[in-house]
């Protein structure tokens, strides 16, 4: 049996990403540069990026998306950094995480001392119908997809499997949307960083000025309740229950360990990595959890020597609301059937004991989905570092981590992240 | 119709054709997989013959889909006119998705879970692109 740990140590020492949203004109090669940019800056004593060694891109599809294959070798081009070795790593909505694992592995074997980990996603140039087609190809398409499964979808089949399992009713839902956007208000590199309640405000204003009948919600839930304003995606899964259409990058720039102190003095150094697969839904004996989250979580806490209530900030994957309600069960920070109701109590808002996705969660940061992964990363760099300004953290935020899942759990990965 | 080859989605959908439902058996070890598998992943044997299966089963977990993928648009469903898809156990063991037929779909909170259902065919597509999916109706 293999041991599970790093032969090498490995650190981050800068990170960076654009701006999540809906960006017409630009393509994913832009966004990478901002990100990029970034990421030269965050570097405390700076660097010359000419000692990057190799370059590891997470990207799920933009073949589908932009028309544009072979992604790597072209953000490689974009930062210039040719003629290093540019490899693409996809495991659909989880690829910067596979990224980052592939720049960790090529670091600790020794291969390589400094290597630049990407994310990169362009979503909106599509209609709506087919970003949902290109997403479904990561899901079985011989047996899954011609049933009418979407992957709001198949989220929606967690969400009613938990709720005839544990007594959940969609507020549960409703009230991960309502957090996650109170967080990403706080997040200028948020795509929807409103609050419910400024939404609904935007919304009376455009009805008054329209001369339509004006909306008489009493309160957040009564909005999420409104089947006009919040459309029924697949239920219970509704609009504020999904995550959005986005374009977006990330970068980060990992070292080996021993030579992190000539780059930064506040290094995130990678204490525990995890990674496992699993089948298609159907064949899952329970459909309230995800096994491979569980699997990943439990090999990256056995490396880092920590457990659950160690973890001071954690960025999981909400791409539905019920998907950070079943993340929090899985990661073990609430027992099975328990999550909900800690999401509904308050117990994982910002300001709560157990925050759970400071930066807005997928929901409300945005979910371009290959660049997610490596922009989770990028919210528990800031918070370790004491950097996330209005949203950060109080306390002394020493170990993180991030959560990313590849389609309905069939991949995931849960990386663990402190100080040395 | 299939002839007794490979253990292809084809072959599955071929069937399906004929209304029948069928998976693949494992020889060595008598494990069922509905759709079909052409290797078992316990034995990983590739000694496998073909099984059906009578269709019935009860419903595991569900969602209403307002928003569906091109085929389900092209067949005419959209979020004033959404489609039941689910999780079925089969009677025989295994777990297979279809769309199901038969509930309110304007009221999804009266479809019940584990509620008893048997296998539908349902026809989508036109010209050669024309093919039959399983589904399901209450039983």
């Amino acid at each position: 049996m293999a041991m599970n740990k790093l032969n090498r140590g490995v650190a981050i020492v800068g990170a960076g990403m654009s701006k999540f949203g809906a960006f017409p004109g630009k393509a994913t090669r832009d966004l990478f540069v901002e990100s990029f940019a970034e990421m030269q800056g965050s570097v405390d004593k700076g660097v010359d990026v000419k000692d990057i060694e190799a370059v590891f891109i997470g990207n799920y599809s933009s073949d589908l998306f932009e028309g544009q294959g072979h992604t790597a070798p072209f953000m490689t081009h974009a930062v210039g950094l040719n003629p290093v070795p540019a490899t693409r790593c996809e495991d659909a909505c989880a690829s910067s995480s596979a990224a980052l694992r592939s720049g960790i592995m090529a670091i600790a074997s020794g291969l390589y001392d400094m290597v630049l980990v990407g994310g990169i996603e362009k979503m909106s140039d599509l209609p709506t119908s087919e970003v949902t087609d290109t997403l479904a190809t990561a899901s079985d398409a011989l047996y899954d997809v011609p049933a009418g499964y979407t992957f709001p979808g198949f989220y929606a089949t967690i969400a009613t499997a938990y709720m005839d399992k544990y007594g959940a009713t969609p507020e549960a839902w409703m009230s991960v949307g309502i957090k996650n956007h109170d967080a990403g208000s706080l997040n200028p590199k948020a795509q929807f960083g409103q609050r419910i309640r400024e939404l609904m405000d935007i919304k009376i204003k455009s009805a008054e000025k329209k001369g339509r009948p004006i909306p008489t919600w009493a309160d957040e839930m009564e909005f999420m309740h409104d089947d006009r304003a919040n459309l029924v995606i697949a239920w219970p899964m509704r609009l504020f229950d999904c995550s959005p259409v986005s374009d977006g990058a990330a970068s980060l720039l990992l070292v080996a360990e021993d030579l992190a102190k000539n780059f930064t003095d506040n290094a995130l150094h990678i204490i525990g990595s995890g990674q496992a697969s699993d089948v298609t839904l159907r064949y899952r004996s329970d459909l309230t959890t995800l096994s491979s989250a569980k699997a990943a979580a439990q090999q990256a806490y056995e490396m880092a020597g920590v457990g659950p209530k160690d973890i001071k900030v954690a960025e999981v994957h909400d791409c539905f609301t019920v998907a950070e309600v079943v993340a929090t069960e899985d990661l073990g920070f609430f027992s099975p059937g328990q999550g909900y109701e800690a999401a509904m109590e308050g117990v994982t808002s910002l300001r709560g004991p157990r925050p759970i996705n400071s930066s807005g969660g997928l929901k409300s940061k945005g979910h371009p989905v290959g660049a997610s992964g490596a922009g989770q990363v990028v919210e528990v760099w800031k918070q370790m570092r004491g950097e996330a300004g209005a949203r950060q953290l109080e306390g002394d935020i020493d170990v993180g981590l991030t959560h990313n899942v590849g389609g309905t759990g069939e991949s995931c990965f849960v990386h663990i992240f402190g100080r040395k | 119709m299939a002839d007794n080859g490979s253990f292809t989605a084809k072959e599955y959908y071929d069937y399906l054709a004929d209304h029948k439902i069928m998976g693949t058996r494992c020889v060595d070890n008598g494990n069922l997989f509905v759709p079909p598998r052409a290797m078992c992943p316990d034995s990983h044997s590739t000694n496998m013959e073909w099984a059906e299966v009578k269709g019935s089963g009860t419903l595991r977990a569900f969602t209403v889909i307002g928003v569906g993928p091109t085929a389900m648009v092209e067949a005419g469903y959209n979020i004033k006119n959404p489609y039941c898809a689910g999780i079925v156990e089969l009677e025989e063991g295994p777990s297979v998705a279809g769309q199901i037929l038969g509930v309110d779909v304007s009221k999804p909170e009266t479809i019940k879970i584990g509620m008893p259902l048997k296998a539908a065919f349902v026809e989508r597509g036109e010209g050669d692109a024309k093919r039959t999916y399983l589904a399901f109706e209450p039983a």
